[in-house]
């Protein structure tokens, strides 16, 4: 019993994460119908950032989290505006090479300011609960209860601001909105922002669980949630959330009660069956194209 | 027809100029392969560095007798950027064009391999300083050791069953814990020898958990590893890896100590573990402060030069060739057969890490391994491994 809390809080801290990066996909995805590869790297350049503000500034936690979600949102839109809306009307897949591109310009552009692996200083000290035989540090708790707090003011946005209406207005017909008044481009910008503000948090917390940061910890982390977003149902906020948990809850029982060799075969592959149930994800909805 | 004509005379040509140009001035030519560019940077330049300081030893000191006269070493160095490819053109490259009597390098297996391959069927000696991997001085096909390739340090299942030994007979751990890389050739071979020896020596693995290079997170294995209630855990990782695996376990409970593998020598290992690994011991090829009469020397000549401690990888660069030398010197002419042939039976070379010799019929040495431990954030000598 012990053994099962114990995985369970493992998988909830992984989750959390996952959650989170997972988020920037889908958002962007229902906005623009564009897979942002580029998202792993800015989760990447969150994780730096605060590695940067908290060794040469010395910074606790509160600020080192907004000024690297800050940075990153800048970067977002930055991205965005110089990468992306030129491409806007261009073919699909020219705007998700372009993403792929400025993810590896990211990653390189962090190898020539640093190439080696880095330790992440601590924001805060570590406390270390142990209840019978079940540990709980404060950085798990900060992890799990930070990431619930966002998605809930991430979905109190999307569901009850006129942003949010916006958003999901152009996620529902990206023609007919702009004719309404709304003011598209300012919308775009707005949710690259957040998905990328996300993206630096959950690096920041990331870089606090895992403390050796490097500049391709963005890839693989940044790959699986992408399928946690797939799995959720890409565009759909609370599936990504949704996505994020299954994944870290296979990946982590599978590790639990099955041999680790085996981990990410039998956690991909119970992934893809999902999707062959469920191709639009769990809560995705197909979409009909009209002639 | 045509085409072989122009080639036989090519060859000619070449082999009347390359002999023309030896008989003007006695040189010997001696290829470096290093991984001075791409993922292991520092590797490479550790290798050069050593290298170099070897080479230009022997020339201050007018050349290198052999057969009663004296020969000036000429030092050709090839990056191959820490890819596969371009090691195994390095080592076509300084066969073919620059006509090296021998090669030194590559470091890492994963040049080493490919490379070997290409010395062997050019039937031209080169010895690996750092390559661990059994492959490279097998023959993947025949299984049979590959008659022109050598190497200045020990294996990775020697490793495994040192670290075994170690845990089981000094130590006295009756149940140990192993963690590893699948996805990483070298920590995978060394996981499984470990446990063979260890088993076969009475002790017992409790758990055999692995993880996927790039992973972060190794909750469900550390979670799973608590569960079996191990006395020490094995984790011949990498050593950025070993502060995440190292400090996961702390945060969920686990108190015993870790053993690891030559891949945690590096002082990045202290800079990124903060502590954490304070008192473990691990596996290395040489212990900078138990030094012999002879790596003394050495160390002394390479921090005079450089300003630092030579890590293993230079110490290793620099008895590779020594060996060369000493080879070449008993050979008593520069010519690739015979240097071969001194190199696979040379009894008894006193090098910087330890005393190594070679039998007829392999390319591995037969040399001891040190423990380390660390203390105060240095590396301390414990003992030495024998074979």
């Amino acid at each position: 019993m012990v053994y099962f809390l114990q995985q369970t809080l493992n998988a909830l801290q992984l989750g959390s994460l996952y959650a989170l990066i997972a988020l920037g996909y889908t958002m962007v995805y229902g906005i623009l119908r564009l897979i942002n590869f580029a998202h792993g790297d800015l989760f990447m350049v969150g994780a730096f950032a605060a590695f940067g503000i908290a060794a040469w500034l010395g910074w606790p936690f509160v600020p080192t989290l907004l000024l690297s979600m800050a940075a990153v949102a800048a970067l977002g839109v930055l991205i965005e505006r110089l990468a992306y809306k030129p491409l806007r009307q261009a073919p699909k897949m020219s705007a998700v090479i372009t993403a792929l591109g400025v993810g590896i310009f990211l990653e390189h552009l962090m190898l020539v300011f640093n190439p080696y692996p880095r330790h992440m200083p601590e924001l805060m000290p570590v406390h270390l609960w142990t209840v019978g035989r079940l540990s709980l540090s404060s950085h798990q708790v900060l992890i799990i209860g930070l990431s619930l707090v966002l998605m809930l003011i991430l979905d109190w946005v999307v569901m009850r601001t006129k942003l949010g209406l916006a958003m999901r207005a152009i996620a529902w017909n990206g023609r007919i909105v702009p004719l309404m008044g709304v003011p598209v481009n300012r919308v775009i910008s707005a949710t690259f922002a957040m998905g990328a503000a996300l993206g630096a948090a959950a690096g920041t917390l990331y870089a606090m669980a895992y403390p050796v940061i490097d500049p391709y910890m963005g890839v693989l982390v940044g790959w699986k949630a992408f399928i946690a977003a797939v799995v959720g149902g890409i565009g759909n906020v609370r599936g990504a959330v949704l996505g994020g948990f299954i994944l870290a809850g296979v990946e982590i029982g599978v590790a639990a009660f099955l041999p680790t060799t085996y981990r990410d075969f039998i956690s991909f592959g119970l992934l893809l069956v999902l999707l062959v149930v469920r191709p639009h994800g769990l809560l995705g909805r197909p979409r009909l194209e009209k002639v | 027809m045509m085409c072989n004509k122009v080639l036989a005379v090519g060859i000619a040509v070449g082999m009347i100029m390359s002999s023309a140009w030896a008989g003007k001035d006695p040189v010997i030519r001696i290829g470096l392969i290093a991984e001075l560019t791409g993922d292991i940077p520092a590797v490479g330049a550790s290798c050069k560095t050593a290298a170099e300081q070897a080479v230009e030893e022997v020339n201050k000191a007018g050349g290198l007798e052999v057969g009663g006269k004296k020969y000036k070493i000429d030092l050709v160095v090839q990056d191959n950027g820490s890819k596969a490819d371009q090691a195994a053109l390095c080592a076509q490259k300084l066969i073919a064009q620059e006509r090296v009597l021998a090669i030194v390098g590559p470091n890492a297996s994963l040049g080493a391999v490919p490379a070997s391959s290409i010395a062997e069927s050019s039937k031209t000696v080169l010895i690996t300083p750092w390559s661990t991997n059994p492959k490279t001085t097998l023959d993947a096909r025949t299984g049979k050791s590959k008659q022109y390739v050598f190497r200045a340090c020990y294996t990775d299942p020697f490793e495994g069953r040192i670290l075994a030994r170690f845990v089981r007979d000094t130590l006295k751990f009756d149940t140990v814990a192993v963690l590893y890389d699948v996805a990483s050739e070298a920590p995978k071979s060394q996981a499984e020898l470990f446990r063979q020896i260890f088993t076969q020596a009475g002790g017992r693995v409790v758990a055999f958990e692995t993880y996927t290079s790039g992973d972060r997170d190794f909750s469900a294995q550390l979670t799973k590893i608590r569960e079996a209630k191990p006395q020490m855990i094995f984790l011949p990782a990498y050593y950025n890896d070993v502060p995440l695996v190292v400090q996961q376990a702390q945060r969920l409970g686990i108190k015993v100590p870790f053993v690891g593998s030559d891949a945690w020598s590096s002082p990045d290992l202290i800079k990124l573990s903060q502590g954490a690994v304070e008192g473990f011991y691990f596996a290395n090829h040489y212990a900078a402060d138990a030094a012999t009469p002879t790596a003394g020397v050495f160390i002394k000549a390479y921090q005079q030069r450089y300003g630092k401690t030579p890590d293993d990888i230079a110490a290793l660069t620099y008895d590779a060739i020594g060996l060369l030398f000493k080879s070449i010197q008993v050979a008593g002419k520069p010519e690739r057969k015979a240097v071969r042939d001194a190199l696979a039976s040379i009894p008894k070379y006193e090098g910087v890490t330890g005393t190594m010799s070679f039998q007829e019929g392999s390319g591995d040495p037969v040399k001891s391994g040190v423990i380390l431990q660390i203390r105060d954030g240095k590396f301390v000598w414990v003992c030495n491994a024998a074979p």
